[in-house]
C-alpha cells in the first residue's frame, strides 16, 4: 500500500483496524470469549507480553483474575487507594499483620492505613512471593546484558516506573511490590528458596476493596535462576463483583482482617461510599 | 560528623554518615528493636530496598557482611561487624494504623515508629511516599515453615553493637521504637547509643 501521501498514509493505518496479536487488551471487555462471569459484567480483559507491563483502575467490588496461561508468567503487582495514592500496598504490613509471610486464598493486602486494598478470594497456584520485590536495570542488566523497558529482558521495576508515571506517580512512589505465580519459601535459616512456578493455567483472583489503581509488570522473579530470560504471557480479567461483606466468612476469618475491613468500611462509610 | 549520641526511648534520630565512616549502633540495656531506613544523601528517591537487598543476599536476615541494597540494587552500607547475628528485615514499622489491626483500637493513641520517621524525615523534605519496608536492628522474627511469622523474644543483650560502614554518602533515619505490645523491646523501650566514626 502506498504510503507516500498523507491519504496513502492514513488507508495504510486504518487497513490495521481489527488486527489480534498475541498480547493485547479486548476492548470493549465484554467481547472477551467465555467471561468467568455473568455476561457483559467484564471491565478489563487482556493479554500481557512477557517482559511487558500494564495498568488500570478497578471500582470497589471488582474481582480481577491474573492467569498464569503457559507457566511461565510472573505478576509484579502494586496498589494504591485510587485519587488518594499516598495510601498504597504495605508489604511489610501485609505480612506482619497477618502473621504470614506466604499470600494465598484469604490473604488480605493492606495499605499502609490499617485498611484493605484487595483480598485474594481464590488462588490455584499457591507460588507468590511478598518479599523479593521485582526486578532492577542494574540486576537484569547484570543478568541478562540488558534490563531497559525496550529491551528483550526488561527490568520490573523499569516497567513499573512507567505504569506509575502514567498514573501520575514517580519512582518515589514505588514501594516493595508483591508477584505472583513464582514462589519463594524461607528455611529455618533464614534462606531463600525459588520454588518457581506450578504449572500453566493457575490463577490468583483479588476482590478490590477500594477504589483502587492496579500497576502490573509481568517480567521472570529476581530469583529465577534460569539463564534464559524466561517469560510468558499474563492473562488478566476483571468484573464487576462486590466487595467483601459482613455476610462473608472473610470478614470475621482473622481477628486482624476482620478489624481491616472495619477500618475500610468505617472509611468509605465517612467518605459517603458505603 | 563525628561523635557520640544516645537516643532516647521512643525517639527519632538521623543523621548524614558519609562515604566511608562507620555508624555503630549500641543496645545500651538489650532488645531494643531500632527502627532504621536509609537514603542516597543527595538523591533521597535512591533508598534502602529490603526486597532487593534480601534477594541479593539470599537470606531474610542480615549480619556482618550484608550489603544494604538501594531500590536500584546498588549498596548503600555494609554490615562489617556484629554481635547479634541476625536482624529482621521483614516487620517493617508501627504505625498508629497497623496497630489497630494487630492489637485493637485502645493502642491509637500510643507513639509508633511511622510518626518518628514522618517528623524526622521531614526534616529533609522527606514525606509519606518515602517511607518504605524499614530495617528493625535488634528485632528477631523468624518464619516457620508454613509462613508463619511474628516478632518474638529477642537475643540482643545489653551492650551488644554493630557497626555499618557507608558505601556513600547517605542520610540515616533511625526510630528508636516505641512499641509497647510486643517482644521487640521486651515491652518496655530503652534507649540505644549512635557513634558516628572517620573511616577506619
Amino acid at each position: 500500500m502506498p504510503t507516500a501521501t498523507t491519504h496513502g498514509a492514513r488507508a495504510h493505518a486504518r487497513s490495521q483496524h481489527g488486527a489480534t496479536a498475541e498480547a493485547m487488551p479486548t476492548v470493549p471487555a465484554t467481547a472477551w470469549p467465555n467471561p468467568p462471569c455473568e455476561a457483559g459484567h467484564l471491565v478489563w480483559a487482556e493479554t500481557v507480553a512477557g517482559g511487558n507491563y500494564t495498568h488500570r483502575v478497578l471500582a470497589r467490588g471488582t474481582e480481577l483474575r491474573l492467569t498464569d496461561v503457559q507457566g511461565d508468567a510472573c505478576a509484579h503487582l502494586l496498589l494504591y487507594a485510587d485519587t488518594r495514592p499516598w495510601e498504597r500496598l504495605n508489604t511489610a504490613d501485609t505480612v506482619k499483620v497477618q502473621w504470614n509471610a506466604y499470600a494465598t486464598e484469604g490473604t488480605v493486602l493492606l495499605s499502609d492505613q490499617g485498611r484493605a486494598l484487595a483480598t485474594l478470594t481464590a488462588d490455584t497456584s499457591g507460588r507468590h512471593d511478598t518479599l523479593c520485590g521485582t526486578s532492577t536495570l542494574a540486576r537484569n542488566t547484570s543478568r541478562y546484558g540488558d534490563g531497559t523497558p525496550h529491551s528483550p529482558t526488561p527490568a520490573g521495576r523499569e516497567l513499573l516506573k512507567l505504569a506509575a508515571a502514567k498514573n501520575g506517580l514517580d519512582p518515589r512512589d514505588l514501594p516493595p511490590s508483591v508477584s505472583f505465580f513464582q514462589g519463594v519459601r524461607v528455611t529455618g535459616t533464614g534462606a531463600l528458596e525459588f520454588t518457581g512456578s506450578a504449572g500453566p493455567g493457575t490463577s490468583v483472583t483479588l476482590r478490590t476493596e477500594q477504589d483502587v489503581t492496579v500497576l502490573l509488570a509481568n517480567v521472570p522473579h529476581p530469583l529465577d535462576p534460569r539463564e534464559e530470560y524466561t517469560s510468558t504471557p499474563l492473562e488478566v480479567l476483571a468484573w464487576k463483583a462486590a466487595p467483601t461483606t459482613p455476610a462473608d466468612p472473610l470478614w470475621t476469618a482473622t481477628p486482624e482482617t476482620h478489624r481491616a475491613y472495619l477500618n475500610t468500611a468505617e472509611f468509605l462509610t465517612a467518605k459517603g461510599r458505603a | 560528623m563525628n561523635g557520640t549520641t544516645v537516643v532516647a526511648p521512643r525517639a527519632a534520630w538521623s543523621a548524614v554518615v558519609r562515604e566511608h565512616e562507620t555508624l555503630t549502633i549500641t543496645d545500651l540495656h538489650g532488645n531494643q528493636a531500632v527502627d532504621f531506613l536509609v537514603y542516597d544523601a543527595h538523591d533521597t528517591a535512591i533508598r534502602y530496598s529490603a526486597p532487593d537487598t534480601i534477594q541479593a543476599q539470599g537470606t531474610i536476615f542480615l549480619t556482618t557482611g550484608s550489603v544494604l541494597l538501594s531500590n536500584e540494587h546498588t549498596p548503600l552500607m555494609t554490615v562489617l561487624r556484629d554481635d547479634v547475628g541476625r536482624h529482621d528485615t521483614l516487620g517493617g514499622a508501627c504505625s498508629k494504623e497497623s496497630n489497630t489491626l494487630r492489637y485493637g483500637h485502645h493502642t491509637w493513641s500510643q507513639h509508633a515508629c511511622v510518626d518518628n520517621f514522618l517528623a524526622e524525615g521531614a526534616k529533609y523534605g522527606l514525606g509519606k511516599r518515602d517511607l518504605v519496608s524499614n530495617i528493625n536492628w535488634y528485632m528477631n522474627v523468624p518464619v516457620e515453615a508454613d509462613g508463619t511469622l511474628g516478632i518474638v523474644d529477642g537475643i540482643s543483650a545489653p551492650g551488644l553493637s554493630l557497626t555499618l560502614r557507608a558505601d556513600r554518602d547517605v542520610l540515616v533515619l533511625v526510630s528508636n521504637c516505641p512499641q509497647i505490645n510486643n517482644p521487640c523491646n521486651g515491652f518496655d523501650p530503652t534507649a540505644v547509643e549512635m557513634t558516628i566514626e572517620a573511616a577506619p
